[in-house]
């Protein structure tokens, strides 16, 4: 390393400065501004997802709420375009709850293999899309299931008119069964009939429409779903008194809403909006008497509607105090919710069986909201 | 002082950054460096979401138990069998579609591109019109077009329409009595590698003496009566040991016998037809590249239209159409992933139920895009191999 190497390096320099004053470098000097800008950019980005999900929701000023693509009682667009079910009213319960304003959701439609892609991926904020609760999805999927906002079963509807003679899931073997891929029905279906040393066809599609379709157009004998799915779908075939639902109920189908894991304050937004809304019918909080209801004399009900004086419930939860009131005015208490799209108010015409609350037989059970 | 005597030998030829050797340099070690840094910073960034979300990830679970049965399997398997295997049969059903149909597509696309070319008016312009209608129409749709119309056109189970030699049609599929091979069948099975290897031999010997010679042998004829003839004496011989399993009519399906559902035969016609439709304009494109003077030459020579076409045009056509040709069963293949739609249970279809029964999207969309990829260039290999074999030797 001699004066030669000192020289050379002087040339060098000169020759960049010289060369960035030129047009030219001055291009490429914009150019690698604008790549170090970028970079940092995508260094925000990945930051910024990792912010907390009421803060993103809030920002966006809306939830983007995962749900059927079409199941009557569900979650299913009517004729006006507008989304009706249970699954959707209950994201509207959390947009009341977290704006004040339950029509604050927008709705993205999932098939059964997208939906848990979208709510890890975070292009979703909830997932309520009549989805069951596993383990697996609990632990290895990272997802964190609210509760259950629909007891189901699994069963198995036939086109008795083509089919007569069989009342029994035990006389299906031989069966060409319809089922949708990716769902926890799959996986029972495949269990039935080796417990019962039963052959069968699966013909899985990937959307509930084209397993729709392809049950009504006799691709198969049997359809297999959770029973409130049988009973929705069976009003869309083209000549819904022919086809039963046989009396088996072979697995357990607890569906609710599932959020991300990792940010407990989202989690328990979702959560106790679904335990509001059985409260609130636990109450005799109804859409139509919730504002009476708030200046009630039963302290139970004060505090649930937020008129303690000086409460915290609502603030401490990450909304304001009288996010039940919001969230009764937007969809009902969760009886009304269940008559209007699965009960005695729809089509479907389903009881109340196990889904009723727990002073009234059933499951439906909340912790105590104070 | 060993930098002068450089600086010397390579007199400065202006500014350092015009020199093409050291840009290069600057240039090549930046892409690389961005590359690297752009890969290392993917992989962190998925290695880093998937840890805070606390989704599972590692190929481990590839050896657990899958749970779910699959309609169409070439090898054996059950819902207990593990998730690498239902993915593997994903993979075979994939294989034996896209290979069915390049097969298929091959033959109608020559006989659409050669039709296009014919002097009657009438095959010209059917050719015409298949290939403008199969073009120009979406993939999925030519799919659903032909899933749709076996379900809506065929008869239920019960009023299945029977077919000669016990086979019967209907919404559920095809149904084929399915041959059992009974003791001593293996002789059939070697007079037949015997009658192709001697057809072969007669091929060889016929061109031999044709080159020779200029005597002309029937090659097609020995060679049909060669592999046809040999096996059906084997099966006399043996004492017919062939029986068949046909088809029945059970409480819902017909039980027994070969059956090929509707899922996969809609998914191979639009596929063999889609795809056909493309490669008859390579074929034409080929035709029409050879010089006309070829033609006129061959027939000079005294050759008639058909062997003019087989001797002539076809194989100075295949150096223009195979480099094309290879794109299109590429296209084919990946096309046969739109199989998700019909309940075919292709590659996306089982890996896809994979994914969604692990939860692990990562591992199974790579999964998925590396096998896609093996089966791409393992196809354009052999079709490279196949063009060099075909290229025009010039002397």
């Amino acid at each position: 390393m001699g004066a030669g190497f000192t020289r050379k390096k002087i040339r060098i320099c000169l020759r960049i400065r010289v060369y960035l004053k030129t047009e030219k470098g001055l291009w490429v000097m914009k150019h690698i501004a604008i790549g170090i800008l970028g970079a940092a950019a995508l260094g925000f980005m990945a930051s910024a997802a990792s912010a907390s999900t009421l803060d993103d929701v809030k920002a966006k000023g809306f939830i983007q709420c995962g749900t059927n693509t079409g199941l009557a009682g569900f979650a299913a667009p009517d004729d006006k375009g507008e989304w009706k079910g249970i699954d959707v009213d209950f994201c509207r319960a959390v947009a009341a709850a977290v704006f004040g304003d339950g029509t604050k959701v927008k709705f993205t439609p999932l098939s059964a293999k997208e939906r848990f892609t979208a709510l890890q991926s975070g292009e979703v904020d909830i997932l309520s899309r009549n989805t069951t609760w596993t383990i697996n999805r609990d632990t290895a999927l990272g997802l964190n299931f609210v509760g259950v906002t629909y007891y189901d079963g699994q069963g198995f509807m036939i086109n008795a008119k083509k089919l007569p003679g069989v009342n029994s899931a035990l006389q299906l073997s031989g069966a060409a069964v319809c089922v949708q891929s990716g769902t926890t029905t799959e996986l029972n279906l495949a269990d039935y009939f080796k417990a019962n040393k039963m052959e069968y066809n699966p013909v899985v599609f990937e959307k509930l429409e084209e397993v729709n379709a392809a049950y009504d157009a006799g691709r198969c004998d049997v359809y297999t779903t959770d029973q409130s799915g049988l009973y929705g779908i069976r009003l869309t075939l083209s000549a819904p008194a022919d086809h039963v639902v046989l009396p088996e109920i072979i697995s357990k189908e607890p569906l609710g809403p599932a959020v991300r894991q990792g940010d407990d304050q989202w989690y328990h937004i979702v959560k106790w909006t679904y335990f509001a809304l059985l409260q609130a019918e636990e109450l005799g909080i109804t859409q139509a008497n919730v504002d009476e209801m708030k200046t009630s004399d039963n302290p139970e009900i004060k505090r649930v509607l937020g008129q303690e004086p000086e409460t915290k419930i609502g603030t401490d939860l990450g909304v304001s105090n009288d996010w039940v009131v919001n969230i009764v005015k937007a969809v009902g208490n969760y009886g009304e919710m269940f008559e209007r799209n699965v009960g005695t108010g729809s089509p479907l015409k389903i009881a109340r069986g196990i889904n009723a609350l727990w002073t009234k037989g059933g499951l439906q059970y909340a912790p105590p909201i104070r | 002082m060993a930098s002068q005597e450089v600086l010397r030998v390579e007199p400065s030829r202006g500014s350092f950054i015009n020199d093409p050797k050291v840009r290069g340099m600057v240039f090549q070690a930046v892409v690389v460096i961005l590359l690297v840094a752009s890969v290392w910073w993917i992989v962190n960034n998925v290695i880093d979401n998937l840890q805070r979300l606390h989704i599972a990830s590692g190929f481990g679970y590839l050896k657990s138990r899958a749970g779910f049965d699959i309609s169409v399997s070439a090898i054996p398997y059950t819902s207990d069998d593990t998730y690498g295997r239902a993915i593997v049969v994903g993979l075979i059903n994939t294989l034996i579609v896209a290979v069915a149909g390049i097969i298929t597509a091959t033959i109608i696309g020559f006989i659409i591109g050669i039709g296009r070319l014919s002097r009657n008016w009438l095959i010209r312009k059917i050719c015409t019109v298949y290939v403008e209608i199969f073009r120009n129409i979406p993939p999925l749709l030519v799919i659903f077009f032909w899933y749709s119309g076996v379900l809506a056109v065929l008869p239920v189970v019960r009023e299945s329409i029977g077919l000669p030699f016990g086979s019967f049609l209907n919404q559920r599929g095809f149904y084929l009595p399915r041959a059992i091979w009974g003791d001593g069948s293996w002789l059939i099975f070697v007079a037949l590698l015997v009658g192709i290897a001697m057809a072969w031999f007669v091929a060889r010997t016929a061109r031999q003496r044709q080159m020779a010679t200029g005597q002309q042998f029937p090659v097609f004829w020995t060679s049909l009566a060669l592999i046809v003839g040999l096996p059906l004496l084997a099966y006399v011989l043996s004492g017919f040991p062939l029986t068949f399993d046909f088809p029945k009519q059970s409480t819902f399906n017909l039980t027994g016998g070969f059956h090929i559902g509707p899922e996969f035969l809609s998914l191979y016609l639009a596929l063999s037809c889609y795809t056909a439709a493309f490669i008859a304009e390579i074929v034409r494109a080929g035709i029409l590249g050879v010089s006309k003077g070829q033609t006129e030459a061959a027939g000079a020579l005294g050759l008639r239209p058909g062997s003019i076409l087989r001797l002539v045009v076809v194989p100075q056509a295949m150096r223009i159409v195979i480099p094309p040709l290879t794109s299109q069963y590429l296209n084919l293949t990946k096309n046969s992933s739109l199989a998700i739609a019909i309940a075919y249970p292709d590659l996306t279809a089982t890996a896809g139920t994979v994914l969604n029964q692990t939860g692990q999207a990562v591992e199974n969309v790579l999964i998925m895009m590396v096998v896609y990829l093996v089966i791409s260039l393992v196809t354009s290999a052999v079709m490279n191999v196949v063009n060099a074999r075909m290229a025009l030797v010039e002397r």
